[in-house]
């Protein structure tokens, strides 16, 4: 049977090269080039631009260690990465659950589209409406005040809640899809046997069913604390003043200041990190599902 | 170890009558078949018993004790299911081992009773592999040690068989059969397997539309039929229908059947006459007289098929199909289109009211 397999993929892989240029010929083009110019740009003194002198400098890399800021914001995003995406997994996972083993039909598709809904609409309007709702007299405010009898103050605009929530507002929809097909691919009957077992509904979730879904789980996780680790628009827009992250230092580079071969070699650092991240938590991972 | 009473169960989704007042006795230590097509209810009759689902309406007992709104993990069952539902993410020795540990079994006394478990079902060298690593017999093998290394009240078994191929299924009914000697736990076992049913089970229960149509030990519905249902579900019969004379039927032809057997119905009422394949003798006629008060009939043969080591011929007789199944003896074969004389004994003839 295995080999049978084997054989059918070798003989599979020239009648699919048609399928698979366009792909990464695209990936090529639109990735590879201009990433490999970044890491150029990163080892330039300046941008050669209107006939600027530059050389080559590793100046770039030693500014992230011989400042302390930068690796102290490096630490602050990836400590909101780590947040943004626990708070994923807290509120995606039981609503995946829901959607996956509870919900048929016609009411699991409605609640699905719910899920899918903010993907549909820009993320500027998404960061801006919650600016509306969180900001002292806002929506929540008022809408608290409303209905307590006692009045309070709600102002989490330009704080690091308001960061956290846009943040997992804008990401979560990532964690329910994918735990969503961990989730559906699990047979009842596991579900079923595990209890006639005498095993109760929260042993088999725990042993059974997160375990399962792990995949699912370590999926999502990835896709979450990835790009917020990097994320410059929720904590600018949301965060004000307490919203100086990594992310947004990058973009500073980029956009305000011009320095594009400190923002390209923060950049790099940023990802030799999460990869770093990455590969020390692939055999826990590995094992986990 | 323990019976199971199933007292005037219903359960109905929506306003489908799933199952429909049901009563049925397992007694303490019996091996039962639940056999029915599908949709007959026999599932949900024993999901009622394991206790994924509760009934509308009725008692069932497991040891005495009244359990129908006792949820599944409290009620000390063990169950095999259709497809294994072994936990792809466990070895063969963590899944058996899955309801002593959360139990809170000590480690030494499960990895004892797990190794015991494995042994019975002679898997004894396997517990490190995984469940994909095995075979569809294995896997099987692997369902039923966990299903009984937790010393369950009653061992529920869901068409346990029927995803493995013929050869296989024969040596697992060998095999489930010594394994549930040798514990003697109460096992009630659902299957549309009718020669499953048969072998197997010291009592059978045919279920029809939700409601229980016959109960018994195979011998008795075999030879005593009580409908022209339970008559062809389990095992093949030729089925007349006519008029009840008091000692048979009469048919509209004119033809009288007499049976010795089967309910008593009153004269004048319909009636039918269930006659197994095997008990009909078929001649050319020509041969030794048969006794006196055999039922006799005469026809043609329509086809022959041979099995080897019995023939089934198809005999066509006013308007009407009969299937005889003739041993092989070495005696001379019919030619098809040959008239034929079919005789039985009235012994042989069970007599149903209508359906």
């Amino acid at each position: 049977m295995a080999d049978q397999l084997a054989i059918g993929s070798r003989r599979g892989l020239k009648p699919a090269l048609p399928l698979l240029l366009p792909a990464y010929l695209w990936l090529t083009v639109a990735i590879f080039l201009p990433l490999s110019a970044m890491v150029f740009f990163s080892f330039m003194t300046d941008l050669p631009l209107a006939g600027k002198e530059w050389a080559f400098t590793l100046g770039n890399y030693a500014a992230f260690f011989s400042q302390s800021l930068y690796s102290t914001l490096l630490f602050a995003s990836l400590r909101l990465g780590l947040e943004v995406t626990l708070w994923c997994i807290v509120i995606g996972y039981p609503a995946a659950y829901v959607l996956a083993k509870v919900l048929k039909g016609r009411s699991r598709e409605a609640i699905f589209l719910l899920v899918i809904l903010p993907f549909w609409s820009n993320g500027l309007v998404r960061i801006f409406s919650w600016a509306m709702v969180l900001r002292e007299g806002g929506i929540l405010d008022t809408a608290l005040n409303a209905v307590l009898p006692f009045k309070i103050n709600i102002d989490l605009m330009y704080s690091y809640p308001a960061v956290i929530i846009g943040l997992v507002h804008s990401y979560v929809p990532y964690m329910v899809l994918t735990c969503y097909l961990t989730l559906q691919a699990i047979d009842d009957s596991l579900i079923e046997a595990g209890r006639s077992l005498g095993a109760s509904r929260r042993q088999v979730l725990w042993r059974v069913i997160i375990p399962l879904s792990m995949p699912g789980l370590i999926a999502g996780a990835a896709l979450i604390f990835v790009p917020v680790v990097g994320s410059f628009m929720e904590p600018r827009i949301l965060g004000g003043r307490t919203g100086t992250f990594y992310g947004t230092v990058i973009e500073d580079q980029f956009v305000a200041v011009f320095n594009w071969p400190l923002g390209a070699a923060l950049s790099f650092i940023l990802l030799a990190v999460v990869l770093i991240i990455l590969a020390l938590a692939a055999p826990v991972l590995r094992r986990a599902a | 170890m323990a019976g199971v009473q199933v007292a005037n169960v219903s359960r109905s989704f929506g306003a489908h009558k799933a199952l429909d007042n049901v009563s049925i006795d397992f007694a303490d230590g019996g091996f039962y078949a639940l056999l029915g097509p599908s949709g007959s209810g026999k599932t949900t009759l024993l999901r009622q018993i394991a206790g994924f689902d509760f009934p509308d309406a009725g008692r069932i007992a497991i040891g005495g004790e009244s359990v129908e709104r006792v949820p599944v993990e409290k009620r000390r069952i063990g169950m095999v299911f259709q497809n294994y539902a072994l936990f792809p993410n466990m070895s063969v020795a963590d899944n058996v081992a899955f309801g002593l540990s959360v139990r809170g079994e000590p480690k030494a006394t499960i990895a004892a009773e797990v190794q015991r478990a494995l042994d019975l079902v002679q898997l004894g060298k396997l517990g490190g592999r995984k469940p994909h690593q095995l075979s569809g017999g294995q896997r099987q093998r692997v369902a039923l040690a966990r299903a009984i290394v937790t010393k369950p009240r009653v061992l529920l078994l869901d068409e346990p068989l029927g995803a493995l191929d013929k050869a296989l299924r024969v040596d697992m009914q060998i095999e489930l059969k010594r394994i549930q000697r040798e514990i003697g736990i109460t096992t009630i076992f659902v299957t549309h397997d009718q020669e499953e049913a048969l072998t197997m089970s010291d009592r059978i229960g045919i279920l029809r539309d939700g409601r229980l149509v016959q109960e018994g030990p195979p011998e008795e519905i075999y030879d005593r039929p009580q409908s022209e249902f339970a008559a062809t579900f389990l095992g093949d019969a030729n089925i007349f229908r006519g008029d009840a004379t008091g000692s048979g039927i009469k048919l509209p032809d004119g033809t009288t059947i007499a049976a010795s057997t089967g309910a008593s119905v009153p004269a004048g009422a319909k009636a039918s006459c269930a006659v197994r394949p095997e008990r009909i003798r078929i001649s050319t006629g020509a041969a030794e007289p048969d006794p006196a008060g055999a039922n006799m009939l005469t026809g043609q043969v329509s086809k022959r098929i041979f099995a080897g080591n019995n023939s089934t011929y198809f005999v066509d007789r006013d308007g009407q199909t009969l299937k005889v199944i003739v041993q092989n003896t070495g005696a001379e074969r019919l030619a098809e289109g040959e008239p034929v004389v079919l005789s039985w004994s009235p012994d042989s003839t069970v007599l149903v009211a209508a359906a």
